[in-house]
C-alpha cells in the first residue's frame, strides 16, 4: 500500500499528493466480473464519492477459489488486503484461521460503528456467525435455490402452466407427462450438490452432517446418506435413466440448456434471474423449490450460497475504521435493495427487503420475492441454518463424482452416498488435524 | 564404441556449466526440496501453524483407493496421448517426406496447432463436442450416436486424449520430418533396387534409423502427458465424470489450490517426482539400448 501511495505521489502534482496521502486506502479483493463487477464498482464509487476520509480500492482476483488463494498467498507474504470476498464453502477455513482474520463484530465494536447484526435475515446471518451470535464475516452476495419454469414448454406439452409444482411428487407426474409429450429435456439442474443434497437436507430438516452441520465442532461427520436424501437421489437417478432429468455438468452448465429453451424445469440459484431474464425468449416463472410431501418438518427453509466479506488481520486501526464504515455502507437498506433488485441475490437485511416491497418491485416483477420467502418461512433449526465444514470444496467434488455414478447408473443412491460420506469424512478428519 | 573428448582444467568447464547449474538449483532443487519438506507436515492454509506428521501424508494418500486408481488413469492417459500423438505425427511426417509439390504449405499447416495453448485447445475441443451445441455432437446425433462425455467415462477419456494429443502432433511431426530427411537417400534407394517395397523399407531401414528421434520424443511426450496436459483436463472435464480423467497432476492442483490441503498436495508432488524419475531411468536404461545412433 505504501508503494501505491508513493506511486500516487510521483504521478500526480504535489498538491493532489497531499490530499491522497490524507485518505486512508482500503483494499478490497473480489471475484465479480461482467454485470456483477460493474455493479460492485458502482457501489465502491458511490462510497468513495460520499466521504473523503477513505478510499476503497477494489480489484478482481479471479474466480471464488482463486480469490481465496490470492488472499492466502498474500497473507503469507504479509501483503494481505483489508477485505477479502470468500465464498460460503470457504467459511470453515476462514473461521479456523484465527490469527489471520479480524471478526466483523470486533471491527465494528472497535470503530464504535452503529451496527445492528440483528437487522440481517436470520438464515443469512446464521451462516456467518458463531454459535453465540457474533458475526464473523459480513454477508455480501447470498442466494438460494428455486425452481425455474419454462411456461411455454409446459403449454406445448399440453400441461397447464399453472400446474402445482410445490412437491417432488407433483414434479414427478409432470415429468412423466413431459416425457410422454416428447420433450427432450424435462428437467435439468445447476450445482447438484448444493441444490439436491445440501438444500434438500435443510429443507427437510434432516442433518447434512453431525454436530449441527459442523457449527458446534470440527469433529463433525457427514450424515447425508440418510433415508430422505437416499430416496431423493434414488428418484433423481431413475429420472436420469428415463431421460426425464438431463445432467449437464457440475457447475451451472444446465443454465445454457434452460435459457436456450430446451428444458421445461430447472433447479438453480435465485441469482440466475439476471441471466435468464436477459436471454430467455420464452415466458418463464420462479417457483419455490419443491419438497417431498410426507417428510416431517418439510418444507423448512432453504440455505444460502454465495460469499461474504472477511476482514483480514494485521492492518492499522485507521484502516479498520474505514473498513467498518464501508461495510456499514454496504449493508444499508438503499444499497442492499438495489443490489437485490439488480442481481436476484437476496436482500441481506430485513430493511432492504421491506424497502424493495415499498418500492413496488415485487409487484412489478412477480416471483422475485419467492427466494426471500422460502429462506425466511421458518426459524432455522440446527439442520437448516447452514453448513460449516472444512475442506468443503473438495467434499463437494467428491459428492459430484458420486452423484455422476448414480446418474449414469453405475451405482445405487445408497452406495454412492455412503461412499461420498466415507470419503468426505476422511477429509474432515484431516481438516480437524490441520486446525487443532 | 564410445567416443569421449576430454578437456583440461577445472575452472573453465565449471564456469561454463554454472549458468545451467544455477537455473537447475533455483528452479528445480529448491522447489523440490521445499515440496519434500512440506510433505512431512499438515499445515493450515494460512501458514499459521504446521503439524509434523512424518510420513502421514503418504500413508493417507496411498491408503486411498481413489488415489491409487488415479495411477491407472494416469498410465492409460499418458500411454494413449503418447501413442496417438506420435503415431499420427509419424504417419504425417512419412507422407510429407514423400511430397514434392506444396510441401511447404502442408508443413506450415501441420505445425500451426503447436502454437495453441493447452487450455485454449481444451476449450476448442470442448466446444466441438459440447453436448448441447457441439458441431461434432450434432453430426454424431445425425448418425444415431448419442455423445455425452459429461456422464460417459470412456468418451470423456477419449476427448481429453485427442485434445491433448492434437497440439502435440505438430511438435512430433517436426522432429520426425527432420529425422526422416536425415536418412541418406542412398540407403533407401539401394533397398528399393534390391526389391524391398515401401512397407519393408520402412520397417527394416527407416524406422530403425529413426529410433534416436523416436526415443527422444517418447521421453518428452510422456513428460508432457504427465504434467502439461493440466490445462486440457481443467477446461474440458475437471477430472470427471466420476474420476475418469483425474490424472495425478490434476489431483495435485485440486487438493492444493482448491482444497487448501498443502501437505497432501506436496506429498503428491513428491510421488510424481519419484515416478517420473523412475520412468526416465527405465527409458534410458532399457529402451535406449535398442536405439541406433
Amino acid at each position: 500500500m505504501k508503494r501505491v501511495l508513493i506511486a500516487a505521489a510521483l504521478s500526480t502534482t504535489a498538491l493532489t499528493a497531499t490530499s491522497a496521502a490524507a485518505q486512508t486506502e482500503i483494499e478490497f479483493w473480489h471475484d465479480k466480473t461482467g454485470r456483477l463487477g460493474e455493479l460492485l464498482k458502482e457501489q465502491v464509487a458511490t462510497f468513495n464519492g460520499m466521504q473523503s476520509d477513505y478510499v476503497v480500492v477494489e480489484s478482481q482476483k479471479g474466480n471464488y477459489s482463486e480469490v481465496l488463494n490470492a488472499g492466502i498467498a498474500a497473507f503469507r507474504a504479509g501483503e494481505q488486503p483489508d477485505i477479502l470476498l470468500v465464498f460460503e464453502v470457504g467459511t470453515a477455513t476462514m473461521m479456523a484461521a484465527e490469527g489471520a482474520i479480524k471478526p466483523v463484530y470486533e471491527v465494528m465494536a472497535e470503530a464504535g460503528a452503529d451496527f445492528d447484526a440483528d437487522g440481517f435475515i436470520g438464515a443469512v446471518k446464521g451462516y456467518y456467525t458463531t454459535n453465540d451470535g457474533q458475526m464473523l464475516s459480513m454477508p455480501y452476495n447470498s442466494s438460494t435455490p428455486v425452481l425455474w419454469v419454462n411456461r411455454d414448454k409446459l403449454q406445448e406439452a399440453g400441461i397447464n402452466p399453472d400446474v402445482d409444482l410445490s412437491t417432488w411428487q407433483n414434479v414427478g407426474d409432470v415429468l412423466d407427462q413431459l416425457k410422454a409429450a416428447g420433450v427432450d429435456c424435462p428437467m435439468t439442474t445447476a450445482w447438484q450438490s448444493w441444490v439436491h443434497l445440501e438444500n434438500l437436507s435443510a429443507y427437510h430438516d434432516v442433518p447434512f452432517a453431525t454436530k449441527e452441520n459442523g457449527f458446534s465442532g470440527t469433529d463433525t461427520e457427514l450424515a447425508f446418506n440418510g433415508p430422505v436424501q437416499v430416496q431423493h437421489i434414488s428418484t433423481m437417478g431413475e429420472w436420469a435413466r428415463d431421460g426425464k432429468f438431463i445432467y449437464a455438468g457440475r457447475r451451472n452448465e444446465g443454465g445454457a440448456n434452460f435459457r436456450g429453451g430446451d428444458c421445461a424445469l430447472f433447479t438453480e440459484s435465485s441469482a440466475g434471474y439476471a441471466g435468464i431474464n436477459a436471454e430467455a425468449k420464452f415466458e418463464f416463472e420462479v417457483r419455490p423449490l419443491p419438497y417431498w410431501e410426507g417428510v416431517d418438518g418439510a418444507p423448512m427453509n432453504t440455505i444460502i450460497g454465495g460469499a461474504s466479506l472477511w476482514v483480514l488481520a494485521g492492518q492499522t486501526d485507521e484502516e479498520y475504521k474505514g473498513v467498518a464504515e464501508f461495510l456499514n455502507f454496504l449493508s444499508s437498506p438503499e444499497i442492499q435493495a438495489k443490489w437485490h433488485q439488480d442481481t436476484g441475490y437476496l436482500p441481506i437485511t430485513s430493511a432492504a427487503g421491506d424497502l424493495t416491497r415499498e418500492q413496488g418491485f415485487y409487484d412489478e416483477n412477480p416471483g422475485t420475492d419467492i427466494a426471500v420467502i422460502q429462506m425466511t418461512a421458518n426459524q432455522p433449526t440446527a439442520n437448516s441454518k447452514g453448513l460449516r465444514l472444512g475442506s468443503f470444496d473438495q467434499i463437494r467434488g467428491i459428492i459430484d463424482e458420486e452423484l455422476e455414478a448414480v446418474w449414469s447408473g453405475d451405482k445405487t443412491a445408497q452406495a454412492a452416498l455412503d461412499s461420498a460420506a466415507e470419503r468426505g469424512n476422511a477429509l474432515l478428519r484431516r481438516f480437524e488435524q490441520a486446525t487443532r | 564404441m564410445e567416443k569421449r573428448v576430454r578437456f583440461k582444467g577445472l575452472w573453465l568447464p565449471l564456469l561454463l556449466v554454472m549458468p545451467q547449474l544455477l537455473i537447475t538449483a533455483v528452479f528445480f532443487f529448491y522447489p523440490a526440496g521445499q515440496a519434500i519438506w512440506q510433505s512431512l507436515f499438515i499445515p493450515d492454509p494460512f501458514g499459521l501453524s504446521m503439524r509434523y506428521v512424518g510420513l502421514g501424508n503418504f500413508e493417507f494418500l496411498l491408503s486411498d483407493p481413489f488415489y491409487r486408481a488415479s495411477f491407472v488413469t494416469t498410465a492409460v492417459f499418458s500411454i494413449l496421448v503418447t501413442l496417438v500423438s506420435m503415431g499420427v505425427a509419424l504417419y504425417l511426417a512419412v507422407l510429407a517426406d514423400r511430397l514434392i509439390k506444396g510441401s511447404g504449405t502442408y508443413r506450415t499447416l501441420l505445425i500451426w496447432p503447436y502454437a495453441v495453448a493447452p487450455a485454449v485447445a481444451g476449450v476448442l475441443w470442448l466446444f466441438m463436442f459440447n453436448t448441447r451445441v457441439g458441431v461434432v455432437t450434432w453430426y454424431l446425433g445425425v448418425l444415431g450416436y448419442d455423445w455425452n462425455h459429461v456422464l460417459n467415462q470412456g468418451e470423456a477419456m477419449g476427448l481429453v486424449v485427442v485434445a491433448s494429443a492434437w497440439g502435440r502432433i505438430s511438435y512430433n511431426f517436426l522432429f520426425f520430418l527432420a529425422g526422416l530427411q536425415a536418412i541418406p537417400r542412398s540407403v533407401i534407394e539401394a533397398a528399393a533396387i534390391d526389391g524391398a517395397r515401401f512397407w519393408t523399407r520402412f520397417r527394416t531401414i527407416v524406422f530403425p534409423l529413426l529410433s534416436p528421434t523416436t526415443f527422444f520424443l517418447l521421453v518428452v511426450n510422456i513428460v508432457y502427458a504427465f504434467f502439461e496436459t493440466f490445462g486440457v483436463i481443467h477446461t474440458i472435464t475437471s477430472g470427471g465424470p466420476q474420476q475418469a480423467t483425474t490424472i495425478l497432476v490434476y489431483k495435485v492442483y485440486a487438493d492444493g489450490f482448491v482444497g487448501q490441503d498443502l501437505g497432501s498436495s506436496a506429498a503428491q508432488s513428491v510421488i510424481l517426482l519419484v515416478i517420473v524419475g523412475i520412468l526416465t531411468i527405465i527409458q534410458f536404461k532399457y529402451i535406449e539400448r535398442r536405439v541406433h545412433y
